[in-house]
């Protein structure tokens, strides 16, 4: 996985509540097999008509926006399915932090499996950042997971909390499974005490 | 001991190991795998040379992407479609877990075919990459979606890396008028919580109209917890449950039953255990109901008008006006005056036998309107064969349904069941997101006894006029 430290780019505005896996990325990009290359399709409805030209007026269609690194979102970002296809496809589309006042469970934790970094503030403070977004490609803003700090581009500096285990794993593009695997005594252990507890299991 | 919450004692029986910031790994039962989120887990196993650490605790089931039309034995036409469900077949096997090829009449739904089947159990943890997973907490299984990293991490480690969440009750009292069914009530519950209400907690729903529900309407009712933003779901496991449970092909025999049984039944909240969050709704305030919008969080009784976007606070006033707006209503209008062109009766949320019965019951000897287009598609092929041999399969096609067989279907339409633009549908699933049953296709969401009335008139139609 690829580390996540700092952040220093484009943040695009999608105030819409409760944007969900599908608009995110529609099932007919579901049925590949492979992780990669479905940035492409990224808000696939949203972006393009059905003879594939782009929509002009939706933000990341529009010249100021093309280079999107930061994401700041309406409330409930990323509800429904468990598609991991949908963080996939930001991350492909190189979309690297998302801001909001609240995420779905499943998407959450899906970022971080794959080097997002999904931010949950208060909602005065995802207005600000929204305000910030909307002056386009001259607002860089900076995300900075060492020090928890957001800061705008009128050098505002808003601080964010984030779980240390997975702000340890982010920091150092920690894979899991491997980190898991270490641990393989205890999963041993468990599984013999359960088994002579709960044997039909 | 202080008391514990019924989600405390299956978390606690499950712990392998746990981080001093609180970090557990949570020691995971069952492992169910469908065709869609499992390919680049496999993937990844095979890459770094690792085995599926417990075969024998995963299941796995073709169900999104299936055909549902009879002609099915003729494979997969799509192309990517046919790699995802050829991809399964070759993974179950080469890494040696349980499997029910499409052939298989025991194939079906992946949430349908692990209860039928009694691999969810009890007490149980249970994942799959897929969000309905929260269905099997009806059984009073702590069970979750997960995504596919995740996947690969349980295929590998046979655990999941969690924290806890925090404990949320939803009490349903009293009992149900006539025509409300336990897909009213998860619906009338998302109302009342939104569809963000319950991201960061698990809900153990309770009270009298939860437990006078089968475990079908249990199942139904746990389905929709993920859609109110649950982690999980959970009712806690009755005489029902072990009677349901019973005699299923995996369930424990003899003995071990007995054994099992005693555990069961110590699987409740204890008095006075600490809930973080408390909703409660009366039985009899619960109308039948339909969703107008393209969240499910957009539901309101079936005699309620379209609403305005001026009543909504904040970001909501833009997505409801683009939700009226993406489903062609108008603020104001009667929902009975909304009419439909598609009837789809199905998937892991009302696909069982008795939601299949509830539908017949209200066509039985009736035709549905004329040029709508109606399916129903069964959970599995074991809820295909016991509604055929019920006299249920007659009912429908009699009455103009298709018939057809098991799979996820119109549910999300990623096979070729799917809406046209502009087309509307009456639908049992559980998503009525934009383009979620095909391109800008308009879904409203509905039990199967009101998705049967709608299917007659042509509109949506309030059940307690037609039974
Ligand atoms: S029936 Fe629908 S919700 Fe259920 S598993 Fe299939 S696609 Fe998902």
């Amino acid at each position: 996985m690829d580390k996540f430290t700092t952040l220093t780019g484009i943040a695009a505005p999608m105030p819409l509540v409760n944007i969900d896996t599908d608009m995110i990325i529609p099932k007919n990009f579901l049925k590949t097999i492979k992780r990669s290359g479905l940035g492409a399709n990224l808000f696939d409805e949203m972006r393009f008509d059905r003879e594939g030209n782009e929509i002009a007026d939706f933000v990341l269609n529009q010249p100021q926006y093309r280079e999107t690194q930061i994401l700041i979102a309406g409330d409930n970002f990323g509800c429904g399915s468990s598609r991991e296809h949908a963080p996939w496809a930001i991350a492909d589309f190189g979309i690297k932090c998302i801001v909001s006042t609240s995420f779905a469970d499943i998407f959450f934790n899906n970022c971080f499996k794959n080097g997002i970094l999904p931010i949950v503030l208060p909602k005065e403070q995802v207005e600000l950042l929204m305000k910030d977004a909307e002056k386009g490609a001259n607002a860089r803003m900076t995300v900075d997971l060492e020090t928890q700090e957001i800061t705008t581009s009128d050098g505002e500096v808003i601080t964010f909390d984030v779980d240390s285990h997975r702000k340890h794993c982010l920091l150092n593009g920690l894979d899991d499974i491997g980190q898991t695997m270490e641990k393989a005594a205890a999963i041993d252990s468990f599984e013999a005490t359960a088994s002579a507890v709960r044997p039909w299991v | 001991m202080s008391p514990k919450t019924l989600y405390d004692k299956i978390w606690d029986a499950h712990v392998a190991h746990e981080a001093d910031d609180g970090t557990c790994l949570l020691y995971i039962d069952r492992h169910l795998v469908h065709e869609v989120t499992s390919p680049q887990a496999f993937e990844g196993l095979r890459m770094a040379g690792r085995k599926v650490r417990a075969p024998e605790k995963t299941i796995a089931v073709p169900d999104h992407n299936v055909p549902t039309t009879l002609d099915r034995e003729k494979g997969i036409e799509n192309e990517e479609s046919r790699i995802q469900v050829d991809a399964l077949d070759k993974n179950a096997k080469e890494f040696g877990v349980h499997y029910y090829p499409v052939s298989d009449i025991r194939q079906g739904i992946v949430h349908i075919v692990g209860p039928e089947q009694g691999w969810t159990l009890p007490g149980m943890t249970v994942v799959c990459g897929d969000s309905h997973t929260a269905t099997h907490g009806a059984f009073g299984a702590l069970a979750h979606g997960i995504g596919t990293s995740e996947v690969e991490h349980v295929l590998a480690t046979q655990t999941l890396i969690q924290k806890k969440s925090k404990n949320m009750k939803v009490e349903v009292t009293g009992k149900l008028n006539a025509g409300v069914t336990a897909k009213d009530i998860t619906l009338a519950v998302i109302g009342e919580t939104g569809t963000a209400g319950g991201t960061g907690y698990v809900i153990e729903y309770c009270g009298e109209a939860i437990r006078d529900l089968s475990m079908e309407g249990r199942m139904t009712v746990c389905n929709m917890a993920i859609e109110g933003g649950a982690r999980a779901g959970l009712i806690a496991p009755d005489e029902k449950t072990f009677e349901y449970c019973k005699g299923r092909p995996h369930a424990p025999k003899g003995a071990e039953w007995e054994q099992a049984l005693e555990y069961w039944k110590t699987l409740f909240t204890d008095e006075g255990a600490h809930f973080d969050k408390v909703i409660t709704l009366k039985g009899e305030d619960i109308q039948p109901v339909v969703t107008w919008g393209t969240s499910p969080e957009d539901v309101l009784p079936i005699t309620a008008t379209v609403p305005h976007p001026e009543d909504f606070e904040g970001g909501k006033v833009d997505a409801v006006k683009r939700a009226i707006d993406y489903m062609g209503l108008t603020a104001g209008q009667k929902l009975t005056d909304i009419e439909i062109d598609t009837v789809f009766i199905g998937s892991c949320t009302n696909g069982r036998i008795e939601d299949l019965r509830a539908a017949a019951a209200i066509l039985k000897g009736k035709k549905i309107k004329d040029g709508l287009r109606a399916m129903v598609v069964p959970g599995s092929g074991l809820v295909r064969a016991q509604a055929e041999e019920e006299g249920l399969a007659d009912i429908f096609k009699e009455a103009g349904f298709e018939w057809r067989l098991a799979g996820c279907s119109m549910c999300l339409a990623m096979n070729p069941d799917q809406l046209a633009p502009g087309e509307r549908c009456a639908a049992t699933s559980n998503r009525n997101f934009e383009g979620r049953q095909g391109y800008k296709g308009r879904t409203h969401l509905v039990s199967p006894g009101m998705a049967a009335a709608a299917a007659l008139t042509g509109h949506l139609t309030d059940v307690r006029e037609v039974i």
